[in-house]
């Protein structure tokens, strides 16, 4: 969808930061795909959105993005949540940008807590919103000593919150933000995606830039990088799986959400990627039209 | 020339009067008036309110005008004011699931009970300068139709009934609830008095505490349950009636967080709980209070408290806006006498410095 022309705002830079500024931010994004999964400071500027709610995605989407992208925002997995409605207006308004829903159409993609299912390309690029670049920070609360620990790829500390887990509740209890090995030197925080989507960024074929505004962190995982969860040999990384498929598409291989069916008790659950469930329905109707079922 | 500053009467008459020409700015400019103030400046009335302890939307802008807009200041004159108030009964505690809902969120499911109602919120607004507010010319329908929710939603997001959740804690029957306004806190202080204490807490000091707990400085990731801004009754029990009657209507917004916990010995891992309430809309800190009333319940869930937002002394001892304005402006005070102490005492120790080391009989041999 290409935008009309009062919906695009005057007076403002393309893609609203000035070039000197889109410049910085480029400089930081090449050091960090340089050097995968280590943090690189940034001049992160006050933006339109309040930190926090996805300003350093912003600032990496309006850094790399260009007049012929087409741009795809998602929270939670679909594009009709409120603040991807608002960031994809915002890209309309301050950069007149082609937008799509569809995950196949998209040259740039940026997600707040999902990846999406269907497999990304070479051709895409997907920006992270972070709100916590630093892994340990939960563990190590002062960035100094973090730093020094990443500075001797000292991660045991990690390794030491994964086996109390193990040890008192059998199991890791990390359910979403589940750090990961990069490259097999940095720890980095996958942003609060679900476990389920960490293997995604294994040797993934897309970039994934991961912009943190508030704390003025970037971060990158470049195409085809080993990206590991951490686990032990005897207690293997686990996603999590459902008893049941999605209720509108049947896939069993996708993150699902609960929703709400009205009587308590009653759970039912749907695709979180509004995209993939959509799409599976449309190749699935034309099938079962041919076979006399289902509705046109 | 010096000159001692004797508590000159004229000085301050002279101080008052240019303040009085401060406050009303360019004569030529149109005076303020303290109905627009509360209709145009109404998330400023509410903060005030809130802070104030004091539901009068009138008085609150009254205070605003006067202190020219700074808050901390007006929140002063309407704790003042109130002080002066009579207490003549206790109302029944008001009931949020009835509330007439303006807006209302939840954001652990995508679907809840009663739905989601957006209601007036700078929330997805991009925050750019409208100048086309720089004229006056906007003109409204004189009777917007707002947006009122049809059904009343369930209390707690989607989350009421669900087995993870906490339970709410029964109000026991022979505990009166603490007045923090009537009785110096001590502790460990219960969570009824903290939660009065957050209910008026200066919000800038409790967002910043708030923050600090969701960046490792005490961990309990929060989730808003739900979160909502609307009208409820007051109701006041009557003697006389022998039944309670509705004495009005105000404004709330409530905030009810659920946080993971691992569990324990004697509890299963669950959902806890956090609250915040606050007058008006003043949504910030409502969600503030909730993480700030969980963060301070670290004792009661046998979890190691070592920062400062878990720290319930820490703050609920600084928490008041009205208490620490005033002792951080008392510094504007005169302070000759100490000062002149600490000059004396520093001048002694100077003539002395360095030490010198002091010399022991050498008994060794």
């Amino acid at each position: 969808m290409i935008p009309n022309d009062d919906e695009v705002a005057g007076g403002y830079n393309f893609a609203y930061l000035d070039e000197q500024t889109k410049r910085m931010v480029r400089r930081a994004i090449l050091k960090a795909v340089c050097i995968p999964g280590h943090q690189v400071p940034f001049g992160s500027r006050e933006m339109p959105l309040p930190a926090g709610w996805g300003t350093g995605g912003l600032q990496v989407t309006a850094s790399v993005i260009g007049p012929d992208d087409v741009l795809k925002v998602i929270d939670q997995g679909t594009d009709a949540a409120t603040n991807a409605v608002s960031i994809r207006a915002f890209f309309r308004r301050v950069a007149g940008l082609a937008t799509t829903e569809r995950t196949r159409e998209a040259s740039l993609i940026q997600t707040r807590h999902r990846i999406p299912e269907t497999p990304l390309t070479e051709e895409q690029i997907l920006v992270l919103q972070v709100p916590q670049p630093e892994p340990l920070r939960q563990l190590v609360p002062r960035g100094a000593a973090a730093r020094r620990l990443h500075a001797f790829a000292d991660y045991g500390v990690m390794y030491v919150k994964l086996y109390e887990d193990i040890a008192r509740f059998g199991r890791v209890t990390l359910a979403y933000d589940y750090p990961v090995l990069v490259n097999g030197r940095y720890l980095a925080s996958p942003s609060p995606i679900p476990r389920f989507d960490n293997p995604k960024l294994d040797n993934s074929r897309a970039l994934s830039l991961f912009g943190a505004g508030r704390e003025r962190r970037l971060y990158a995982i470049p195409p085809y990088t080993r990206v590991a969860s951490l686990d032990f040999g005897d207690h293997p990384f686990e996603v999590q799986r459902w008893s049941v498929g999605c209720a509108l598409c049947g896939s069993r291989a996708s993150y699902l959400d609960e929703i709400g069916s009205g009587g308590p008790g009653a759970r039912m659950f749907v695709c979180s990627d509004t995209d993939y469930c959509e799409e599976r329905r449309e190749a699935s109707a034309p099938a079962r039209r041919a076979a006399g079922g289902g509705r046109p | 020339m010096f000159s001692t500053v004797t508590g000159g009467e004229a000085a301050i008459a002279a101080a008052h009067e240019l303040l009085a020409r401060k406050r009303r700015g360019d004569s030529r400019v149109a005076e303020l008036g303290v109905d627009q103030v509360r209709e145009q400046l109404s998330l400023a009335v509410d903060r005030v309110m809130s802070e104030g302890s004091l539901h009068d939307p009138t008085l609150a802008a009254l205070a605003i005008k006067q202190a020219q807009g700074d808050l901390g200041e007006a929140i002063c004159l309407l704790r003042a004011f109130r002080t002066t108030l009579e207490r003549f009964g206790e109302t029944e505690a008001v009931d949020t699931p009835s509330m007439r809902i303006r807006r209302r969120i939840a954001t652990t499911h995508k679907s809840v009970p009663g739905g989601q109602l957006l209601g007036p919120t700078y929330d997805y607004t991009h925050r750019l300068l409208d100048f086309a507010l720089m004229a006056e010319n906007e003109d409204l329908p004189p009777d917007p139709a707002v947006a009122v929710a049809e059904v009343v939603p369930a209390t707690l997001g989607a989350l009421e009934g669900n087995a993870l959740l906490e339970a709410a804690l029964a109000a026991a029957d022979d505990a009166e609830p603490g007045d923090i306004t009537r009785d110096t806190i001590t502790f460990p202080s219960r969570r009824d008095v903290r939660l009065q204490n957050l209910a008026r807490g200066e919000e800038g000091f409790l967002q910043g505490l708030a923050y600090s707990t969701m960046r490792g400085f005490g961990r309990n990731h929060p989730f808003i349950a739900d979160l909502r801004h609307g009208e409820v009754e007051v109701e006041l029990q009557v003697p006389e009636l022998g039944f309670p009657v509705c004495v009005g209507e105000i404004t709330l917004t409530e905030c009810q967080t659920v946080h993971r916990y691992p569990g324990d010995a004697a509890r299963p891992p669950q959902l806890t709980r956090g609250y915040g309430l606050s007058f008006g809309q003043c949504e910030r800190r409502a969600i503030a209070m909730a993480l700030l009333d969980r963060a301070m319940r670290a004792n009661e869930f046998n979890e190691e408290a070592e920062f400062p937002a878990q720290d319930e002394e820490f703050v609920l001892a600084h928490s008041d806006g009205v208490e620490a304005s005033g002792l951080i402006q008392h510094l504007k005070l005169p302070h000759y006498v100490d000062f002149q102490a600490v000059q004396q005492l520093l001048e002694k120790l100077r003539a002395s410095w360095p030490p010198r080391p002091q010399e022991f009989p050498d008994d060794s041999e």
